[in-house]
């Protein structure tokens, strides 16, 4: 791998406004290669719409967003999803009539090829080698995630654990560089969030970087290398876990500055 | 020799199973369609054209009417992007009335007076192949790369947006592979009726595509098969009883009586 200095992601002024006010304003974010970078802040602090601009859910209505030092603001999401940046959702979105196999072979979509004539033109009831091939990585990343005894099972009927668990695996899918994650561990027990914080930093180890809103902080905490803290749209803080639990405005932002004071 | 008026039930049977699949298809990705008798009504015009004017061959003339129906498809299919649900219903019914008063003032094709003198071409073994390889479609797009992304787009498009599946070739896609069997449905149709009028393809039309497919199953295409064989067969049972008169209303009511017990369709599955 090549460190070139560029970050793989990189947001130069984004803002989001809605009605006059800002969600995201000026935010400049750099989240370098091989990190797990952790986005917190208070509830309505403009995590989750950041996420929105990054994956092209949203429009910005200003900034720039790049990518390995190439530009796509603007870009529509399943774009921006084969460029390798891929999220999973705060109130997680499966599809769920589908089985937790099918929902991760559907992950592979963007990286494999045929439409609607190479299903025409295939043999009845025989798997191509595509088919084959999509199945084999579903089934190894169930496996990875600790799924693969509710392949079958619809994705609906999943325990809530399991079907973040599940978004993981979709996403993972993708072959993303960037994997996004909002509120993963959001319900879990302390085992399955000790689970899950060990799975994101193992994904992490193999090159995958990741970047996570959370709640959780003693997760942030353990997993983070870089930490950027929003208040009210805008970047109040940033750096390593150890400097930004020091950090005195966001304790104020956490606490009130009754508590601070 | 098959009794001429069961023929004639079986061939009505086989062309609904085609129009009732043309509804399936959109109806996979999520869209809602009261504009299949529209593509119908494009496919039948051009077919029957084809063959009474230019003398072309029945099966070109099918193809050509499902192509022509296919083309419009593709256009109103992207508005779908933008519209969803019940507003998107609302946008195909007003599609499908545009074309039957675009046909109703057609000079080339009638207008009013409707085109008659069609060739009969549409026999039951001609309508069973079509049946068939209408099926044989959709069941290779069902079990494909495409027909997974195309049931993801049905249940969450965020979400099938977000890990890269692109929704305009999806939804666009099915919405104009739909319209196009339609017409090849409408073709075969105008080739059986011998003659065509604008009337036949109304908002009736079209509704009755709708309702097969909804008593059928949504979701499903052997839902949506057996939805078109209740519809066709059903009436012409009840001819079998004493009052005649009561047929359609015994119909209605019927059908309320199967949407109360199974509202997601004889064949569809429970949420």
């Amino acid at each position: 791998m090549t460190t070139n200095g560029t970050p793989l992601l990189e947001t130069r002024g984004l803002t989001r406004r809605f009605d006059g006010y800002s969600a995201v304003a000026d935010m400049n974010l750099k989240i370098e290669r091989g990190s797990i970078h952790a986005l917190i802040g208070p509830n309505g602090a403009g995590k989750t719409t950041m996420f929105n601009l990054i994956t092209g859910v949203l429009p910005p209505s200003a900034g720039r967003i790049f990518v390995d030092g190439v530009e796509f603001s603007g870009s529509r999401p399943d774009r921006i999803a084969r460029l390798g940046v891929v999220r999973t959702f705060q109130g997680v979105r499966l599809f769920s009539t589908m089985t937790a196999l099918e929902n991760v072979e559907v992950g592979r979509f963007c990286r494999t090829r045929g439409g609607f004539l190479a299903a025409l033109a295939r043999v009845p009831f025989v798997a191509t080698r595509t088919e084959v091939a999509t199945r084999k990585r579903a089934e190894e990343l169930l496996e990875r995630v600790g799924l693969s005894k509710q392949r079958d099972m619809l994705a609906g009927e999943l325990a809530l654990a399991d079907q973040r668990r599940l978004e993981v695996a979709r996403a993972l899918a993708v072959e993303p560089k960037l994997l996004l994650l909002d509120e993963p561990v959001a319900g879990m027990n302390p085992v399955e969030v000790h689970e899950a914080g060990e799975l994101f930093k193992a994904l992490c180890r193999e090159g995958t970087t990741i970047l996570i809103t959370e709640h959780h902080m003693s997760l942030v905490m353990a997993i983070s290398s870089h930490i950027t803290v929003m208040n009210y749209g805008r970047k109040i803080a940033e750096g390593s876990p150890e400097q930004i639990k020091r950090d005195p405005e966001v304790m104020t932002a956490y606490l009130g500055t009754e508590a601070a004071a | 020799m098959l009794d001429p008026y069961v023929e004639s039930v079986l061939i009505f049977t086989g062309i609904n199973i085609v129009l009732a699949l043309s509804l399936y298809l959109p109806v996979s990705a999520g869209l809602l369609s009261l504009g299949q008798g529209g593509f119908m009504a494009i496919g039948a015009y051009t077919a029957a054209y084809l063959t009474t004017e230019l003398q072309w061959p029945f099966v070109v003339a099918l193809l050509g009417g499902g192509l022509m129906a296919g083309f419009v498809g593709l256009v109103v299919g992207l508005p779908s992007l933008r519209i969803k649900g019940i507003y998107l219903v609302i946008m195909t019914l007003g599609f499908g009335e545009i074309v039957r008063v675009f046909f109703l003032n057609f000079e080339p094709t009638g207008a009013a007076s409707g085109l008659g003198g069609i060739p009969t071409y549409t026999t039951l073994p001609v309508v069973t192949v079509a049946v068939l390889l209408t099926l044989f479609l959709c069941f290779q797009i069902r079990g494909s790369r495409i027909g997974r992304a195309i049931e993801a787009v049905r249940e969450d498009e965020l979400a099938a947006e977000v890990i890269g599946i692109n929704l305009t070739y999806v939804k666009v896609a099915v919405f104009g592979l739909g319209a196009a069997i339609a017409g090849v449905g409408g073709g075969l149709y105008a080739h059986y009726a011998t003659f065509i009028d604008p009337a036949q393809f109304g908002f009736q039309r079209s509704a009755e595509i709708f309702i097969m497919v909804v008593l059928g199953g949504m979701g499903n295409f052997a839902g949506a098969t057996l939805g078109a064989i209740v519809v066709t067969i059903l009436p012409e049972l009840l001819r079998l009883g004493d009052a005649q008169e009561w047929r359609m209303t015994m119909f209605g009511a019927l059908l309320v009586a199967i949407m109360i017990v199974r509202p997601w369709g004889l064949l569809g599955t429970r949420r």
